[in-house]
């Protein structure tokens, strides 16, 4: 199959590795993926917390963009994918204001094309059987808990991703990859997103506290699919506490042999090779 | 005092929040309810007061980390992330001193790179956060930490069609 592919700007910087790793997966899958032309910025939390019309019209010009190719448009960032699902809910309700950012972007949008997260597009487009018989190198000994986080479910009628409350979608891609996931509360909780660098102090006791539950869970890692997660956990939890934190398409990655995967891991601030390397996966 | 409220829900342009009936799901779930001055159902009965002041100025608003939860869990469908969106709008229009600067120094240099290139250039856009921030010194181990692993470079690609980024920060100007 063959989609448009929007990175977004933290695909290109702190989550490189996502990056890479989602390019790599999707190339084993047999996923085509054509980068959406001359994208710009989401907006991001900056731009709705202070502008709303700001907000809808950044994210309307990549969806513009997007509806040349008429592709579904795989977005890894959940906050990217949050912001462009939220403009498409805007615009579809609000003809006025549809009206106003078409002035603005300087093109008609459509809102033909469907945004998606490669891990819907890995579930139900390639299929979690079809995953499972390409595993090579079962992830046996790896014990993910999946933390979902707030911008892949939330609002429900928005996101339309999975159970907004009890998410399973990466807990059974997990398993299908050989992993043996573990239960935990704290799936949808909030990482403290871009209060990381503004707020630190409140995000580092969030990360400690996801850390402190993942091992009373008895699990050696968390799986996530958003770099703001990914990096909060990653760069704010402390010290001796701590598991390592992947994203769901590196661990797609290793199971599935392909090479240039450690490169990816390096880019962590947690060290995940004793456990990789321990299980003999690396 | 019904006007702020008025405001409020015609920005928000969904379930008038006076539907609220206080039971109080939106702060239980609240990430950030802990470090806030006001609880989110608080502010809503607030503006219900009318205390226009007291909620532009409170630092309730800046510190909702839009994670959403309130609105997905209340009974009756009020926008409460909209609602701290609309009030964070409001109070940036009238150019109301925020009590937590940091946070919005953090939008605003995160808003300049993207009017400045298109995408968010983290050098750039970090070293203009500490500027406007006054906080110099923080994380700045961890920037040469990502900056040594080839994480984060001044020189990454920009988006080319800038023209259409700028017309898109002119057309959408608050007021």
């Amino acid at each position: 199959m063959k989609v448009s592919y929007y990175p977004g700007c933290s695909l290109h910087a702190t989550a490189k590795e996502y990056d890479q790793s989602v390019k790599a997966v999707s190339a084993a899958l047999g996923i085509e993926l054509k980068e959406v032309e001359d994208w710009s910025c989401c907006g991001a939390t900056a731009a709705h917390s202070t502008n709303f019309k700001l907000s809808v019209a950044l994210s309307a010009r990549n969806l513009v963009a997007a509806e040349k190719d008429a592709m579904d448009v795989m977005v890894p960032c959940a906050a990217c994918f949050n912001r462009f699902k939220s403009a498409q809910h805007n615009l579809k309700e609000d003809a006025e204001l549809k009206k106003e950012i078409e002035k603005a972007v300087g093109k008609p949008y459509k809102g033909s094309v469907a945004v998606r997260t490669p891990i819907d597009i890995i579930a139900n487009d390639i299929g979690l059987d079809n995953l499972k018989s390409k595993v090579r190198k079962p992830l046996k000994g790896i014990k993910p808990v999946a933390y979902y986080g707030c911008l892949l479910l939330r609002p429900p009628e928005v996101c339309q991703f999975d159970d907004y409350e009890n998410p399973v979608l990466l807990d059974k891609m997990m398993a299908a990859l050989g992993a043996e996931p573990k239960q935990w509360s704290y799936k949808t909780d909030c990482c403290g997103g871009s209060m990381s660098i503004s707020r630190s102090d409140v995000v580092k006791k969030m990360a400690d506290k996801f850390m402190a539950m993942a091992r009373e869970a008895d699990a050696n890692c968390i799986v996530v699919a958003c770099p703001l997660c990914q990096a909060n956990l990653d760069m704010r939890a402390s010290g001796n506490n701590r598991v390592p934190v992947f994203y769901f398409t590196e661990l797609i990655g290793v199971a599935l042999g392909l090479g240039g995967a450690q490169d990816w891991f390096k880019l962590h601030n947690i060290d995940s090779k004793p456990l990789l390397s321990g299980l003999g996966l690396l | 005092m019904t006007q702020f409220l008025q405001e409020v829900n015609d920005r928000i342009k969904g379930v008038p929040i006076q539907r609220c009936f206080h039971c109080r799901k939106c702060t239980a779930g609240c990430p950030m309810a802990s470090v806030m001055e006001h609880n989110p159902n608080k502010v809503i009965k607030m503006i219900q007061l009318g205390m226009k002041d007291e909620v532009l100025k409170s630092s309730t608003i800046w510190l909702c980390a839009s994670c959403e939860t309130c609105v997905t869990r209340c009974p009756n469908d009020v926008d409460i992330a909209r609602m701290m969106d609309v009030l964070r709008e409001m109070a940036v229009e009238k150019g109301i001193a925020v009590p937590q600067k940091n946070i919005l120094a953090l939008h605003k240099a995160f808003l300049s790179s993207i009017k400045m290139f298109g995408r968010v250039n983290e050098p750039i856009m970090l070293a203009h956060y500490k500027l406007l921030s006054g906080d110099y010194f923080s994380d700045l181990d961890m920037g040469l930490s990502m900056f040594l692993k080839g994480k984060i470079t001044p020189f990454g690609p920009r988006t080319k069609d800038m023209s259409s980024v700028k017309k898109i920060f002119k057309d959408t100007k608050l007021s």
